[in-house]
Order: structure tokens, then C-alpha cells, then sequence
């Protein structure tokens, strides 16, 4: 790791009056640290986000759910109050890496770093969530713009997630057995006036996305057999040592069924 | 430079270090703490946990920085007056090491584990929640008997104690 200056601010203002172009935020850091170790990323400055009260906390109430964005996978995937309105998105914070990483990770370092195999953009899209800054609020569809791109400036911070409780909710998602990266997971929602929400990760070469047709199939019957007759074009979808693009649409459509199957 | 105060298996340490030093550096190079093992170094193999403020993280992913004004408890911190603790004494008796390399981690971790789960443990909860832990020599048998094991002994000692 190259040489860098800590900060540990205590208020968002504070936190944004050190930004820079060479500084990066440091929440969890599961993803900074590892790839600073690498010499990936170089950052003059790492400003420590961790401390930041007004960044932390869970609400719930009634079906609006509000999470702080230095809220952990840890905290988020046993949070009862969230568990209690949408069992999906619990379930799918207490499969992110490892549970150390859990303790450390945090919601908005993850959705700011956007990797195409993360699990919480494909949720927040389904979910149609309000993504909060310290400066606007964003739709998940406008927030994030592609791989590792969100639509972030560059002294801008999530500060929030936000979201309305589905119906239902459900995750499924096939594991890189190494990495423990989604190779692709499948979050799906059904909301209280029948419309569905179905969000990819770990599939699409330009980062999460969501699918209408699946979304359209199952508007109709949430059920895993509405999913039978999909067929999903391996077209912008990724190609690695991992996986081909026909694998992963294959494994699209497999865990679209087994999210439908597991949504309560 | 970065001046840490930190308690350390409940002795308040100070040093100083860089900015970029690991955690697991501060606790192997500046408190010579050397339980604590660095195995891959890329947060995949778990040699490395320790608990920070009650909870198990990977301490060659987090800045000593980080942890400035926590409490850090290492493998070193966890038996008491020489006698093991209840999770040390199970991988002794099960048989949960072969090499040891990645035993602190694993312990530490299984300690966490045990805690969260308030002592109730199946073997498939064991086994998914060692997935940040590797070992290249027991096929992982014996530490998930250990750790059963050694819920099992908490638990039922937490039960006398309450009683």
C-alpha cells in the first residue's frame, strides 16, 4: 500500500470539506483496503466515515424503510425491523463475503463502489430505492451508471438508502465459490398493487440491471413456473474465466425461480 | 504518522505508526503480538481475526488508524491465568489443528460465532459460518466438532451459572 493520510471526521460537512480529487471515503473498506493493498488505488487521503453519526442508524416505520449508509451487512442482515418488512433484503445482506467482512462492510461503500457483482444494487433497483447524498436524492436507476460508475461527484457521499416495504421479497444468488462475489443473484419483489421488481447483479457487463420481461412474467403469476417460458438474451452480459454469458443468462432465469420460490 | 491508543486484551497500549499500517501489523510488529497470523493478506483466509469492539474482523483489512480508541482482543487475550478458554480446550480436544497456522483466526472467529448464536449451533450453521476461514490440513471436520463442542460447554456452563 502506498503512503496516505487518515481523517476521521465527525460530521458530513467536515467529511466533505476534505475531499479531493486524490482522497477517497473509507467506510468498511473490504473492497478500498484490499484493492490500496494491491496498489490498485493510491489515494492521498482516506477520509474515515465510520464516525459519523448522522450516516448510522435503522428506521422503519410502517413500510418506509430508511438505512444509514455506514450501516453494516451485519447490522442490516439482523435487523428484525427490516427483516419484519422485507425478509429479502435481510437475507441477502447475510450472504455478502464473510461474516468478519460483514462486521466491517457498509451499504453506501458498497453501492458507491458499485461492482458489477455486488449484491445491493440489484435489490435497490427491483426495489425502485431513493439512494440520499449529501447534497440530492437519487433514483437507484439514475445512481448507478455502469461498472464500478455511480452517479456520484466527486466531494458527494451517500448518506442514506431508502426504500417502500414490498409484499414480498425474495434473493437467490449463485456464489463465485472463491471469491464469494455473486456470479449472479437475482432479487426479486412483488409490491401491494401487483407490479414486480426484479434486479440482477453479478450478471451484466455494465454493472446490476433490471428485467422487464421477467418483471412482465411474473406481474401476471408470481409464481417460479411464470419464469418457465423466459428466455434471457446473453447479450450484454458478462464473459469471464468465470462464467460465459449463456451460463449466466441460464443462471438468471434459475435463480429468478428460486428468489420467486423463497419470497415470503 | 498516526499516534494509536488502543486496549489490547485489556491493557491500554500506545504507539505510533504510519497511516496505511494494518492492524495486523500494529498488533504483530508494534505490540509483538504474534498470535495473530497474516495468511493470504487479501481477506479471503481468516488467519487473521481478531475481535474489535466485540466483533470479528479481518485485521490485515482494517487500519490500525481505524481501530484507534477500540478494544482489541487477540487470541493471546482469550485463555485466562492458564487456563484455556472453553474454545482453545475443545480444538485441543477434538483434534482441531493439524499445523495451526490458521487456528487463532479460527478461534477467534469461533468465539464470535458462538456469541452471536448465543451458544446454539448446528453443524451446517458451523460450517457456513467458517466461510471466511481457511485451513489446508483438517478438511474442517474436527474444528466444526470443536466448535460444537464448545458451544455446547458455554452454553450449558451459561445455563449452571444462570441457575
Amino acid at each position: 500500500m502506498y503512503a496516505t493520510t487518515y481523517h476521521r471526521p465527525t460530521s458530513v460537512d467536515e467529511a466533505a470539506k476534505l475531499a479531493s480529487e486524490e482522497a477517497k471515503y473509507l467506510s468498511g473498506g473490504q473492497t478500498l483496503l484490499p484493492t490500496m493493498k494491491q496498489r490498485l488505488a493510491a489515494p492521498s487521503d482516506l477520509i474515515d466515515l465510520r464516525h459519523i453519526d448522522a450516516l448510522k442508524g435503522i428506521t422503519v416505520e410502517g413500510g418506509n424503510v430508511r438505512i444509514g449508509a455506514a450501516c453494516t451487512h451485519s447490522e442490516i442482515a439482523t435487523s428484525e425491523a427490516i427483516k419484519g418488512v422485507c425478509p429479502g433484503f435481510t437475507y441477502l445482506a447475510g450472504h455478502i463475503g464473510d461474516p468478519a467482512v460483514r462486521h466491517m462492510g457498509t451499504i453506501g461503500g458498497s453501492i458507491a463502489n458499485n461492482d458489477p457483482a455486488a449484491d445491493y444494487p440489484s435489490a435497490l433497483l427491483a426495489l425502485g430505492a431513493t439512494i440520499r447524498t449529501n447534497t440530492r436524492s437519487l433514483a437507484a436507476e439514475d445512481f448507478f451508471t455502469g461498472l464500478f460508475e455511480t452517479a456520484l461527484d466527486e466531494r458527494e457521499m451517500v448518506t442514506a438508502v431508502e426504500f417502500t416495504a414490498p409484499d414480498k421479497s425474495g434473493y437467490s444468488k449463485f456464489r463465485n465459490p472463491a471469491s464469494r462475489y455473486a456470479m449472479t443473484g437475482v432479487f426479486v419483489c412483488k409490491r401491494s398493487d401487483g407490479s414486480v421488481g426484479v434486479g440482477v447483479a453479478g450478471a451484466g457487463s455494465d454493472g446490476a440491471f433490471r428485467s422487464p420481461d421477467m418483471e412482465r412474467a411474473l406481474a401476471g403469476d408470481f409464481t417460479p413456473a411464470a419464469l418457465e417460458n423466459i428466455s434471457i438474451d446473453p447479450s450484454g452480459l458478462m464473459s469471464d474465466m468465470h462464467a460465459s454469458a449463456e451460463y449466466r443468462a441460464n443462471l438468471i432465469k434459475v435463480m429468478g425461480k428460486r428468489a420467486v420460490q423463497q419470497a415470503v | 504518522m498516526a499516534e494509536i491508543t488502543m486496549t489490547v486484551n485489556g491493557r491500554t497500549v500506545s504507539g505510533t505508526c504510519e497511516d496505511r499500517t494494518l492492524l495486523v501489523q500494529f498488533i504483530r510488529e508494534n505490540q509483538g503480538l504474534t498470535g495473530t497470523h497474516v495468511g493470504c493478506d487479501t481477506s479471503q483466509c481468516g488467519a487473521c481475526v481478531v475481535h474489535v469492539d466485540g466483533k470479528a474482523v479481518k485485521s490485515c483489512t482494517m487500519l490500525a488508524a481505524q481501530a484507534n480508541g477500540s478494544e482489541v482482543t487477540t487470541i493471546e487475550g482469550l485463555a485466562s491465568g492458564g487456563e484455556l478458554h472453553p474454545v482453545q480446550a475443545a480444538f485441543r480436544e477434538h483434534h482441531g489443528l493439524q499445523c495451526g497456522f490458521c487456528t487463532p483466526g479460527m478461534i477467534m472467529t469461533a468465539v464470535d460465532m458462538i456469541r452471536r448464536h448465543d451458544g446454539k449451533l448446528d453443524e451446517h450453521t458451523v460450517r457456513s459460518e467458517l466461510d471466511g476461514n481457511i485451513c489446508r490440513c483438517t478438511g474442517y471436520h474436527n474444528i466444526v466438532k470443536a466448535i460444537l463442542a464448545a458451544a455446547e460447554e458455554m452454553g450449558s456452563g451459561s445455563k449452571v451459572a444462570a441457575e
